[in-house]
């Protein structure tokens, strides 16, 4: 199964690379209120300024976004798909869409999602080195040497990033490649997610005469996408408080370290306003986008808002509701998501990191006042995120509802090294089934 | 800025027609989602374009993907025009009388253009070419006039002109006003060549000029003879200006068994010419004869053939002379 999983990805790693020799490829950014499609084109690598900085974009230069588009999502709950048929009509919306705009027929696709159940598995292993010096092929072989813990059936692993290496005595090695040494080891970041969600969106994908160019997981992308250089390497958490599911990532020396999510978002508190106020669910959209808040002060009594309705009877379409009274059934919910936030950081261990930066993105990170409320329930360094600037990217898409969708365009650009990047050491490639019908044999007779 | 004192007067939040992308949002992206490329068909059957949720159909979304592809796309702009066009032409051509009809319009044209008056030529004018000769080029070239100049062929009747024996150098053209002009430079005859077939004028090159009955008409040209002398004209001239010194005596040059030259004089004296070289072995003789008089002496040729030893054959009557003479001169010692 394993076997398996390393051909996929590798397979869709080859995909990616044919999409960067056409020039053209989608990212998709499958969420629980909206599906956001950006086409985005590769003009070769990134160019440095005259003066050799960095400049405005950090570098990030190497392609343009050309096309997109976005549409309301149907048949996505909490981060997965729970209905096919329409998921792949708002997908096929959404592509079309994009496509329309950037003028150009898409063939790649770069999907990510935020549900399905991820988990974080830390992993090491450590290797005497054959030569002096560490080759690819020694890197390839320590990762495989990892111990993969039994993660359960059912279940698939969507990232597999090395995050640091360890050479002899030396740890924090970022790259090994060409140093000397005597052993080798390896802490690897696995995240792994439930096999069926992948499956449901590769489905819809295929359906819409799309490749598949690659997975990623919402919350290691708007991570990407949300946090500051510093921040990724002195360390943070990303929160993307999006529609169905608020998705946690923890990144340290620009790796993802951690990745979960809690199964609740703005569709609830949406969802709470809605049952409150007896209004239909667009109504309540509309009240929570436009009047929402989660500090009362003592005007909020006196701001009454039209709650209205098209019944046709006059008292019931003439109903108000006072600010106060809003805030009232929004912020109860959404202290309840701070909170299962907090106990999925503190599960982690966040406590214990030398920074203890926290983003705030995504659509419901727009709530007015949540920053005050998440310094209470989070820690005193909390900030709204919005994602990097992109060229090309429309005015209408650089909002924090846009991060992971942008992350995932900057992960389509420079995707990190996975497990998968690496060659199989061909011994245990291939003399694995030899060695397996040894061992039965031995302990049968 | 509200007052800080308490009203009663409560703030009423009325919904306002949303702007920018929520309003988008709010419409099921409506504007920016609806896409813009939909089957007519859906419409038939009672479908409003814009619900709530729009989605395209799996058939249109197809169809704008072909469309978006840039081997159809560039096929539709110019293959279906360029396919269009070869169609309908070759259903035109396709039957015989219209591609008949076509090509006698074509034909039509190109006469009527062809026969107009500014393009006909009406009389052949020959310059610098005798009556016989202008007479020889009109049986060469029949043209019957008036006649198109693009139906003439000036280089053809050029090269026929040229093949003609007299003429040297011929320019055919067709002067404005209708006149095909033909300038001729004829052969000059330098030398009257005789054999057993008859007699004929050679220019300088040795090319034929004419064939002429009696060598009376041209006295004043001096005459070669022999197989092959027409070969070699220019040597001959060179012999002959060198003999000029003997003035009225010189008969003629023969050419000897195609290789060299033996001039005749009169008295039936001949002086033999070597192959190499026979203006010198000429010059050597006429040396000799300067000094010696050799020529007005009763020799019957000078051998000059071989170069070391050139030879004097006497005249019978000369050595019998000399033998004579010899006896005298004997008898008398």
């Amino acid at each position: 199964m394993m076997t398996d999983l390393y051909q996929s990805q590798r397979a869709m790693r080859q995909m990616r690379r044919q999409a960067m020799q056409r020039g053209v490829v989608a990212v998709l950014d499958v969420g629980s209120s909206k599906i956001a499609c950006l086409v985005l084109r590769f003009d070769g690598t990134g160019r440095l300024s005259e003066d050799n900085s960095i400049g405005s974009l950090a570098g990030q230069t190497g392609f343009r976004v050309i096309g997109a588009a976005t549409t309301r999502s149907r048949g996505v709950q909490f981060g997965e798909v729970t209905a096919m048929q329409e998921t792949e009509r708002a997908i096929r919306t959404a592509l079309q869409a994009a496509q329309k705009m950037a003028d150009i027929r898409v063939d790649h696709v770069i999907a990510s999602f935020s549900g399905a159940n991820p988990r974080s598995y830390g992993l090491d292993a450590q290797v005497d080195l054959e030569g002096q010096v560490v080759s690819e092929a020694e890197v390839g072989r320590v990762l495989n040497a990892c111990d993969v813990p039994d993660y359960g059936v059912g279940r698939e692993v969507l990232h597999a990033q090395p995050v640091n290496f360890a050479l002899d005595n030396r740890s924090g090695l970022i790259d090994p490649r060409g140093q000397m040494g005597q052993s080798l080891a390896v802490d690897m970041h696995m995240l792994t997610v439930d096999a069926v969600a992948i499956q449901n969106i590769v489905r819809c994908i295929k359906r819409c005469d799309l490749e598949l160019a690659g997975i990623a997981n919402s919350a290691y992308v708007s991570g990407v996408s949300a946090l500051v250089e510093d921040e990724q390497e002195l360390g943070a958490a990303c929160i993307d408080m999006g529609g169905g599911t608020t998705s946690v990532s923890i990144f340290m020396k620009k790796h993802m370290i951690y990745a979960d999510c809690v199964r609740m978002g703005g569709d609830h508190v949406t969802a709470d306003i809605s049952m409150g106020l007896g209004v239909p669910a667009a109504v309540a959209e509309r009240i929570k986008t436009f009047n929402g808040g989660v500090h009362a002060t003592g005007a909020d009594d006196r701001d009454l808002i039209d709650i209205g309705g098209d019944t046709g009877d006059w008292e019931h379409d003439r109903r108000t509701v006072s600010r106060a009274e809003l805030i009232g059934i929004m912020r109860p919910r959404v202290e309840e998501i701070l909170e299962e936030v907090r106990v999925r950081l503190d599960a982690a261990g966040f406590d214990h990191m030398p920074s203890q930066q926290i983003v705030l993105t995504g659509g419901g990170s727009q709530i007015m006042g949540l920053d005050g409320l998440a310094t209470r329930i989070l820690g005193q360094r909390v900030r709204l995120g919005r994602p990097l600037r992109v060229h090309g990217l429309p005015q209408s898409a650089t909002g924090p509802g846009f991060s992971s969708a942008v992350g995932l365009s900057l992960f389509a650009a420079h995707p990190q090294d996975e497990w998968w990047d690496f060659e199989i050491p061909v011994d245990t490639y291939a003399a694995r089934p030899f060695k397996r019908a040894v061992r039965w044999f031995r302990d049968n007779w | 800025m509200r007052p800080l004192t308490a009203t009663r007067t409560p703030v009423i939040h009325r919904s306002k027609s949303l702007a920018g992308p929520d309003a988008d949002f709010d419409s099921g992206a409506r504007s920016e989602a609806e896409p813009k490329l939909r089957l007519r068909g859906a419409r038939l059957f009672g479908r409003k374009s814009n619900r709530f949720d729009p989605a395209p159909s799996r058939l249109s979304y197809r169809v704008q993907r072909w469309m978006l592809t840039p081997g159809i796309r560039r096929g539709l702009k110019l293959g279906l025009p360029v396919l269009a066009i070869c169609i309908a032409v070759g259903v035109y051509f396709g039957s015989e009388q219209r591609r008949e009809a076509v090509v006698a319009y074509v034909t039509d044209l190109k006469t009527s253009i062809q026969q107009r008056p500014e393009f006909m030529v009406n009389l052949m004018a020959i310059d610098g070419a005798g009556t016989n000769l202008s007479e020889d080029i009109r049986e060469i070239v029949p043209l019957d006039f008036p006649i198109s100049s693009w139906d003439l062929d000036v280089e053809q009747i050029r090269d026929k002109i040229t093949g003609l024996n007299p003429v040297k150098l011929a320019t055919v053209r067709v002067r404005p006003g209708g006149i095909l002009q033909i300038d001729v430079v004829e052969r000059q005859p330098v030398i009257v060549w005789r054999t057993r077939a008859g007699i004929a004028l050679l220019d300088e090159t040795g090319a034929h000029v004419e064939r002429i009955a009696s060598r009376k008409d041209h006295s004043n040209l001096p005459l070669i003879a022999g197989k092959g002398a027409d070969v070699h004209v220019d040597e001959a001239l060179q012999l002959l200006t060198t003999a000029r010194s003997l003035g009225t005596r010189v008969r003629g040059l023969v050419r000897i068994g195609e290789r060299r030259w033996d001039l005749v004089l009169d008295r039936g004296q001949r002086i033999m010419l070597p192959t190499e070289r026979p203006v010198r072995a000429l010059e050597r003789v006429l040396a000799v004869n300067e000094v010696q008089d050799l020529l007005e002496r009763d020799v019957a040729v000078v051998d000059m053939r071989l170069g070391q030893r050139p030879t004097i054959r006497m005249t019978k009557a000369a050595s019998e002379d000399w033998w004579n003479t010899k006896v005298t001169v004997g008898s008398e010692q």
